[in-house]
């Protein structure tokens, strides 16, 4: 089923984008096809690399980390070999363990629970974990599918803190699909609105949030 | 006193069996969903090629490794030439191919090998160790080897990067590709285990049953029984569920029904698990659907 | 079926069936009497997997087990005729109604088994059946290991024929019978509900279809059916043993199925064909051969069928509804 007709977007090295728009307006099929778990036609570049057809574990070995929606997180292993499973491609073994800590350093909580099972951590936690998990790549760039969904507003306001604390300190370039258009705009860049499969607004974040349309639909106010 | 022994030890003895086949029944499924019908049969062909190293001169625990080895690699052909491409495919469809399987197996060591039934070593003395009589050396040495197997698979997937990779495919195959890991090699070496697991099985059954193309028809049915029993999804179930199985059977055989039901006592357990409670002791799948 | 003999593939096939009938009717007058009882178990084995085509072809619960439903009837007859004197030919419908019912007790529990596990749960009885039959206590009814001898029936009337080709046209009136039932019923709303509660199980008992009773009816009549080729093939083999009724009976009906077609009433005499003559020539070649064949072609098919396993069963589904298609249609 066809769901995105002529998406056309780029993104800045070590920057923060947000890809916005309402339910099923076509946000995680983007994401979903950047990383290849669906099917489509068209070019994707990465640092002047043409991915589109490659297979998704392949596209992870070039350093892009996806957190789907749901998490994805492996609920019958513990927190920390959640963690390990993030690193799985990396070759500089010797380094994950450093890697771990430093993560820990992030999202205290998590080292507090690394050995439970993950399925046990409350919905704010596992969504740390997705993004700790989507870290341990050392990726170069991070999609990240509704993070704010079923959060409380205080966690989610944490979980942003310390996304932009990541960005900012690793470099690490972040495309965020998110309904949450107002925390979104908080920390992006750029936006793109998406109606319906097609991108309708695109611009940096001062312009789009000055913009009426998307004041009225996504804002609220 | 000394009968109830004597059949207890022997349980133990074809529990571990049991419990080795189960274990590759319950890889097989952890993995694909799938249960593997001809799990039997690839057991007795590598049961054979071992039989056939051994004729000639191939000593004992040489040929033990390579068979296992070559069981390995018969495991992963399996999956990368055949499973692969048709996976996705309707249960009917798969079930059709394992039949295929299992009758080509059969059929193929029947040919190579003839019918006649011929003897296979244990790696064991044949006198019973410190001069007791309740258990023979081959049952203590069998049910040995399936728990060193067990601890050694236990370390494996607790302790590797493979084993970890392996259980997370198991448990969510669309997040372990966005971790960059290969599912279809997992499933590769899924098989590949679980043929080489088979193949142990069907050498440490083989000095008892003595070797023949349908050695393993029997011994697979209470692979099923116990893995069921023990919960299809559970390792340790499956483990547990053919010790019990095998003790049981034995217990029953000699003091109740006598070996003549032996089968259908294992067709009793699979049908009851299924309808009575079809996650098993251990398991935690819901194994009928809406 | 008036609109259909008026098109020319409608007349082309009522022509074949009439010639297929007229062949089959004088054939066993020129061929040898080995022959003949070759072609009644061609006939007899027609029935059974017609019986087990219903269940797993055309209402998807697969059965690796129906072995157990043939040596089931074999047993009713040949116990009726040997130990009780019953006359051959009403030994068939009593193997039917027996088979019905067990069939239908044992589909019950299988409601509750999905794909795998009813396949497995099948394969379990199939294995363990010739225990069952050796069994020490039923021994005066069974005859333990050694089983079971029957005379083979004259023909009645004193009717100049051989005894072989009597049994010949008794078990081709009989399949004759029972294609036309299976034709009927598959081919109506009968039919429409199983292929429906195969493929959209949830939105079949949405609609209103008792799903488990029709499954479960499934069971009996499959059962039926297998039941009274189980008889006939007794009746014409003359002798039933356990180690006749093993796993790999149930293995052979299951590849007669899958290489006949599991979605055609006529493939089921296709798949006849090829599990009665496949053992009849590779066996020459050695005991292992006819098996290795099997595997072949059961795999061979999976991975040769285009569209997978559902495009051919609906292929064949489809022959036999286009008839009644194209008369609404009109």
């Amino acid at each position: 089923m066809r769901v995105l007709h002529g998406i056309n977007f780029g993104l800045a090295p070590g920057s923060v984008t947000a890809l916005l728009g309402a339910n099923g307006a076509g946000k995680t099929t983007t994401l979903r096809a950047l990383c290849a778990l669906v099917r489509s036609q068209g070019q994707i570049t990465f640092d002047g690399q043409r991915i589109d057809r490659l297979a998704t574990e392949d596209i992870v070995r070039l350093g892009i980390a996806h957190v789907p929606d749901g998490r994805g997180t492996f609920t019958h292993l513990t927190t920390e070999e959640n963690l390990r499973l993030g690193a799985y491609v990396r070759h500089d073994k010797g380094e994950v363990a450093a890697d771990v800590e430093r993560v820990y350093g992030y999202f205290p909580r998590l080292k507090e629970r690394r050995r439970q099972q993950a399925g046990t951590l409350s919905g704010g936690e596992q969504q740390m974990l997705a993004l700790a998990r989507a870290l341990m790549l050392r990726p170069r760039l991070l999609l990240l599918d509704e993070p704010s969904f079923g959060l409380a507003p205080l966690l989610v306001q944490e979980f942003f803190k310390i996304l932009g604390q990541i960005n900012r300190s690793e470099g690490v370039g972040v495309l965020l699909v998110e309904q949450n258009a107002a925390i979104a705009l908080e920390l992006a860049d750029h936006a793109y609105v998406i109606e319906t499969g097609r991108i309708v607004l695109a611009g940096r974040t001062d312009e789009i949030k000055r913009n009426e349309a998307v004041r009225a639909s996504y804002l609220g106010c | 006193m000394e009968e109830l022994l004597n059949q207890v030890f022997a349980g133990l003895a074809t529990g571990g069996i049991y419990a080795s086949l189960a274990l590759a029944l319950v890889m097989i499924y952890q993995a694909t969903q799938l249960v593997n019908f001809a799990q039997g049969e690839m057991a007795m062909f590598s049961t054979y090629i071992a039989w056939a190293l051994i004729q000639t001169g191939v000593p004992y625990w040489a040929t033990f490794f390579l068979t296992v080895v070559f069981s390995f690699l018969l495991g992963v052909a399996i999956q990368y030439l055949l499973l692969q491409r048709i996976r996705g495919q309707p249960v009917l469809a798969l079930v059709v191919v394992f039949i295929g399987l299992l009758v080509i197996f059969n059929s193929l060591a029947g040919w190579i090998f003839t019918y006649t039934i011929k003897v296979f070593p244990s790696p064991f003395p044949a006198e019973p160790p410190f001069g007791q009589h309740y258990v023979s050396a081959h049952e203590l040495g069998a049910t040995a080897v399936t728990l060193v197997l067990i601890a050694l698979l236990w370390a494996f997937f607790r302790f590797t990067s493979l084993g970890l990779a392996m259980r997370a495919v198991a448990q969510n195959p669309v997040s372990s590709r966005l971790v960059g890991i290969r599912v279809s090699q997992m499933l590769a070496l899924g098989w590949g285990l679980a043929a080489a697991i088979g193949s142990i099985a069907g050498m440490m059954a083989a000095p008892i049953v003595f070797l023949d193309p349908n050695m393993m028809s029997g011994i697979l049915l209470y692979a099923f029984a116990a893995a069921l029993l023990g919960g299809i999804d559970s390792p340790g179930g499956a483990v547990f569920g053919g010790f019990l199985v095998g003790v049981l059977e034995n217990l029953l055989g000699a003091f109740v029904v006598g070996n003549a039901l032996k089968l259908v006592f294992a067709l009793v357990i699979i049908v009851g698990v299924l309808l009575v409670r079809p996650s098993g002791i251990f398991g935690s799948v819901h194994v009928t659907r809406v | 079926m008036g609109t259909d003999i008026m098109s020319p593939i409608g007349s082309w096939r009522v022509f074949a069936l009439a010639a297929l009938i007229a062949l089959a009717c004088l054939l066993p007058f020129f061929i040898s009497s080995y022959h003949v009882f070759q072609l009644t178990l061609v006939l007899v084995y027609a029935i059974a997997l017609l019986g087990l085509n219903i269940l797993t072809g055309y209402n998807g619960q697969i059965s690796l087990g129906h072995g157990a439903f043939y040596a089931i009837g074999a047993y009713a007859a040949a116990i009726l005729m040997d130990r009780f004197g019953v006359p051959y030919w009403l030994t068939v419908p009593v193997a039917g109604v027996l088979c019905l019912v067990v069939g239908f007790l044992f589909g019950l529990p299988a409601l509750r088994l999905e794909g795998l596990y009813l396949a497995l749960a099948t394969f379990a009885l199939g294995v363990s059946m010739p225990q069952l039959l050796k069994y020490k206590p039923f021994e005066p009814w069974t005859g333990g290991v050694q089983g079971i001898v029957i005379v083979k029936p004259d023909p009645p009337w004193h009717l100049p024929i051989s005894p072989d080709q009597w049994l010949y046209f008794f078990v081709l009136a009989i399949a004759g019978a029972m294609f036309l039932l299976a034709w009927n019923l598959l081919r109506g709303r009968i039919g429409r509900a199983l292929v429906a509660i195969r493929d959209h199980p949830i939105a079949a008992s949405a609609m209103g279809v008792n799903t488990a009773m029709y499954k479960s009816l499934a069971f009996g009549v499959s059962a039926m059916y297998t039941g009274i080729a189980g008889a006939l093939g007794a009746i014409a083999v003359q002798f039933v043993a356990p180690d006749s009724f093993t796993i790999l009976l149930s293995i052979s009906l299951f590849v007669g199925i899958v290489v006949g077609g599991l979605g055609s009433i006529g493939g089921a005499l296709f798949g006849a064909l090829f599990i009665e003559f496949v053992p009849n020539f590779a066996g020459q070649i050695s005991k292992a051969a006819p098996w290795a064949i099997y595997g072949v072609f059961l795999i061979g098919l999976i991975f040769v069928m285009p569209m997978g396993i559902n495009w051919a069963i609906r292929l064949g589904w489809a022959r036999i509804t286009s008839r009644r298609r194209t008369a609404s249609a009109q």
